[in-house]
């Protein structure tokens, strides 16, 4: 990736509060197209905060965020989506009375092109636009290898294959960048392989941009081409892997990090 | 990627994405058409018609249209009846002012009506939420009320604010007798049902559950919330303004806003807790229910307590056995009705293999 | 400007009353998460149950001890046969099992004690009493006045017993209740009895004005505005969201009902309280969360 090419997201003095409360505190950093990024530190450390004011779900008090060539004071959830950001969440946030073929069709509602009149007559663009959504959704079920559970309300399903299914819903939208709050958290050893193999997967074959939040720094180490360390809402920390992890700044903040 | 069957993807989808699944229930459904239509307007009797069929059929769409706001799209309401009554006065008014609108046309017209008053009171729901909208559709179902019987000019200058249904006529045919109303009621109820089942698979009805489950995830995912919810509120209010015209003209015969009060509103809640929320069939065994259990009570009472039980306490008793029933179904199967006859029906499939 | 002050006083003193069943539920939202929308038909309940005895030839002490009894019987029945069995189900399933529940006490009160309207003295005149040049209902005093004690008696509950203790804990946090060993289900008893002895005042001050009849079950409605003006979880916000609801409602029936044809006390009270909600849609005391994700 050449030093010219503009970043695909860029965020600048961002900071929020709550009630007081500093949360992220002045911090920026780039993600450029095509990279996957780690954000690392210690629990509270503002790490979810940040992903939450990158697609909108917070708005900071301060600072400004550019995605794809557009500086917005804010960004707001239905733009972020818009604009083609998807994600998942820390404690899974899925559909809970909806099949996994539903949920992952949700992410699609945004590529949908009939009015609800032409599908509740089922006339139009409505049987051949929902066999469109169907096929995509069908892809992805594929890839992630969820085809047995297809029509299973995600409520019934263990852990580690809701985090997936979430990673489904987030992925049929076909963002351009993706966020991912500990997609790996609470899952064991071979959950955790499989899951970093998607994560390398989808950024390789679609050329998916994506931050990432992750506490095993082994994982970290090996998927990320660039990490953000944040400390008490600031940033500690920004560069390769291998540097970054050097940092005495780091090495101090991860030394009480050991539980996880 | 390999495990994708090829190929069959196209026809595969569009079957999947239907209704009904198997033969055998598309088999049963045509039987139950033809019993529907071709058979029971010949062989019920008025009081079948009249006290049984025509509720059970008005109250299944009522249901079904408060089951799409709350059920689908997670929005309480008790205002139900308020939209009925809406719909109710708003075909009456404007067949009354429009002379030789068709009743059909009168009837969507007052759905339409019903739907921009659902709308007006589904605003609120962008700020406030859960609980607290509970406000906002009791406001709807006192105002409406207060405004249907304080000013005649709903009820033509009518002081009692009750008003003879209109004869009913499509196109040129008399729709009075029993088996009549019977098949109006019937013919506008289905294609209902029919509208909403799709509906409910379509892209409209996952955003409205997605709302319901999680609207913070919901947005995330780019679905706009107000309009989602609007929508909701708007066909929801749609299907029971029709509702509430079929209950005036098929079912009572006269139009009056104490056919609408809130225990209705709470008899429309009833039948989608003990159907089933979120279920399209729930609403038919939800109404059916509600319809029958007083009837099967007083039958009951009738032979086996005759006497002993003065009038009043049967009364009492079927309030009694109602809530008892409405508690006993939220422990024991939340998801009502529709889900205990999956139940059966699965277990039916297998039964030769059960041993 | 004195008939405006007598409005007002009037409205307040109303307002009261609303806030008395505000607060019954309240005490069970807080404690076990509950939105009781059974409230109104434990007050029918129990202020049927004190006449009834009254009726017959109890004496005024017996009724109302006896009146308290059953309603801790209730709240008793109530934890083992319903509330048990519904642990962590979501909240608008909790609701509509209280709306089914109402439909029970409801059909129990009238199959017990009959359908008729009955009187209840308590010997109180309600002549108008002059205050300072404004003329005041003498009931309504009264009924201000018991409110008043009762509150105070309530705060001391919570305040300097243990029992209170325990029950802010557990409104506080049930988790960590449960984890220093709170028994969740002995304090959800206490409390639903609690509001049943809420219930029961406020039964015996309203059934004194209106008769104790059905009727009384649907004061409900009244209350849940008030609620809504002064927040699910605040007993403070119950009394404030009674007083500016009374008050209102009886300023806009005399001032706003003869444009309107009369009529409105049914539909003000919620549209005021949806105002209110549109400017602050925490109510009154509460703060707006922003949610965690
Ligand atoms: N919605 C909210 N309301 C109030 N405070 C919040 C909210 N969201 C986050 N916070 C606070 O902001 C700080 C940062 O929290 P955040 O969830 O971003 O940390 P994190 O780095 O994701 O931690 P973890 O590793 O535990 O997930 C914490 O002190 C937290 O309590
Ligand atoms: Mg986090």
């Amino acid at each position: 990736m050449s030093e010219t090419v503009a970043p695909l997201l860029s965020l600048s003095h961002i900071s929020l509060s709550f009630k007081g409360v500093k949360a992220v505190t002045d911090i920026g950093f780039d993600v450029a197209e095509g990279e996957i990024c780690a954000l690392i530190g210690p629990n509270g450390a503002g790490k979810s905060s940040l992903l939450n004011v990158i697609n909108g779900v917070y708005q900071p008090q301060q600072g400004e965020i550019r995605f794809a060539g557009r500086a917005r004071r804010a960004m707001q959830p239905h733009e972020a989506a818009v604009a083609g950001i998807a994600r998942t969440f820390q404690n899974i946030a899925l559909f809970k009375g909806m099949s996994v073929l539903d949920n992952i069709l949700t992410g699609r509602n945004l590529a949908s092109r009939s009015s609800w009149l032409e599908q509740a007559f089922r006339v139009g663009r409505a049987v051949a636009d929902e066999e469109a959504q169907r096929a995509v959704a069908e892809e992805v079920i594929a890839f992630l290898r969820l085809q047995a559970w297809r029509h299973t309300p995600v409520g019934q399903l263990p852990y580690g294959l809701q985090k997936r299914v979430e990673l489904g819903r987030a992925l049929a939208a076909r963002p351009r960048l993706l966020l991912l709050d500990e997609p790996m958290a609470g899952m064991n050893r071979e959950e955790k392989r499989e899951m970093s193999q998607f994560i390398r997967e989808v950024n390789q074959v679609f050329g998916t941009t994506i931050v990432l939040i992750e506490h095993d720094i082994g994982v970290v180490m090996e998927l990320s081409d660039h990490v953000v360390v944040l400390d008490y809402g600031r940033k500690i920390g920004d560069g390769e892997p291998e540097a970054v992890r050097a940092l005495p700044e780091v090495i101090a903040a991860y030394l009480g990090q050991q539980r996880h | 990627m390999f495990y994708q069957e090829s190929g069959q993807f196209s026809t595969r989808y569009r079957q999947d994405g239907r209704a009904l699944r198997l033969w055998q229930q598309r088999a049963a459904l045509w039987a139950l058409l033809l019993l529907a239509f071709g058979l029971l307007p010949f062989i019920g009797n008025d009081y079948w018609f009249s006290a049984i069929l025509i509720p059970f059929l008005v109250l299944s769409l009522a249901g079904l249209g408060l089951n799409l706001l709350t059920g689908y799209a997670g929005q309480l309401s008790l205002g139900s009846a308020a939209f009925m009554a809406v719909g109710a006065f708003a075909s009456y008014k404007l067949q009354f002012l429009l002379p030789g609108l068709p009743l059909l046309l009168s009837f969507v017209a007052g759905g339409v009506v019903a739907a921009a008053v659902g709308v007006v009171f589904g605003l609120p729901s962008l700020r406030i939420k859960g609980f607290y909208l509970l406000v906002s559709t009791l406001a709807a179902q006192f105002f409406v009320e207060w405004l249907l019987t304080k000013f005649a000019w709903f009820s033509n200058g009518n002081e009692s604010g009750v008003i003879t249904a209109p004869p009913l006529l499509v196109a040129g045919h008399d729709f009075g007798s029993p088996a009549g109303r019977y098949l109006l009621t019937l013919s506008v109820v289905l294609p209902l049902f029919v509208l909403a089942a799709n509906l409910v698979r379509s892209s409209l009805g996952r955003n409205w559950m997605a709302v319901r489950d999680m609207d913070t995830a919901a947005a995330v995912i780019g679905i706009p919330i107000l309009r989602t919810k609007l929508l909701a509120f708007a066909i929801s209010s749609f299907i029971l303004g029709v509702a509430g015209s079929l209950w005036a003209f098929t079912y009572l015969g006269t139009v009056e806003p104490h056919g609408f009060d809130l225990s209705r509103s709470f008899q429309v809640l009833f039948i989608i807790i003990l159907g089933g929320m979120g279920s399209i069939l729930g609403n038919f065994l939800g109404a059916a229910f509600i319809v029958l259990l007083p009837i099967v009570l007083s039958i009951l009472s009738g032979t086996l307590l005759s006497g002993v039980l003065p009038a009043g306490q049967l009364e009492n008793l079927q309030k009694i056995i109602f809530g008892v029933l409405i508690i006993l179904f939220l422990i024991k199967e939340p998801d009502g009705l529709a889900r205990l006859w999956q139940g059966w029906r699965a277990r039916a499939r297998l039964w030769p293999l059960r041993f | 400007m004195s008939f405006f002050m007598e409005v007002l006083l009037g409205g307040l003193l109303a307002g009261v009353m609303y806030s008395l069943v505000a607060i019954g539920f309240v005490l069970i939202y807080k404690a076990s998460g509950v939105f009781n929308f059974a409230q109104g038909s434990m007050v029918l309940f129990a202020a049927l149950t004190f006449v009834s005895l009254l009726e017959r030839g109890l004496p005024f002490w017996l009724s109302f001890v006896i009146s308290l009894l059953s309603m801790l019987l209730l709240a008793l029945l109530l934890e083992r046969l319903v509330l048990r069995h519904l642990v962590n189900r979501p909240p608008i399933t909790l609701f509509m099992a209280t709306l089914g529940l109402s439909y029970v006490v409801e059909g129990v009160a009238q199959a017990l004690w009959g359908a008729q309207v009955h009187g209840l003295d308590l010997g109180i005149e309600d002549t108008p009493l002059e205050l300072g040049g404004l003329m005041l209902s003498r009931f309504d005093l009264f009924a201000a006045g018991s409110a008043g004690l009762l509150v105070l008696l309530l705060s001391l509950l919570f305040n300097k017993t243990r029992i209170g203790l325990s029950l802010r804990a557990v409104a506080d946090d049930q988790l960590a209740a449960l984890a220093v060993g709170i028994r969740l289900q002995r304090m959800w008893v206490l409390v639903w009895a609690v509001a049943g002895l809420v219930g029961l005042v406020a039964g015996l001050l309203w059934g004194a004005r209106l008769g104790v009849q059905f009727s009384l079950s649907l004061i409900v409605l009244k209350a849940l505005p008030v609620l809504i003006i002064g927040g699910f979880t605040s007993i403070g916000g119950a009394i404030v969201g009674g007083l500016i609801v009374g008050a209102s409602e009886k300023l806009a029936e005399v001032y706003l009902g003869p444009l309107l044809s009369g009529g409105i006390e049914n539909w003000f009270p919620y549209v005021l309280a949806l105002l209110f909600l549109l400017l602050r849609p925490a109510g009154l005391f509460g703060e707006r969360a922003i949610e965690r994700v």
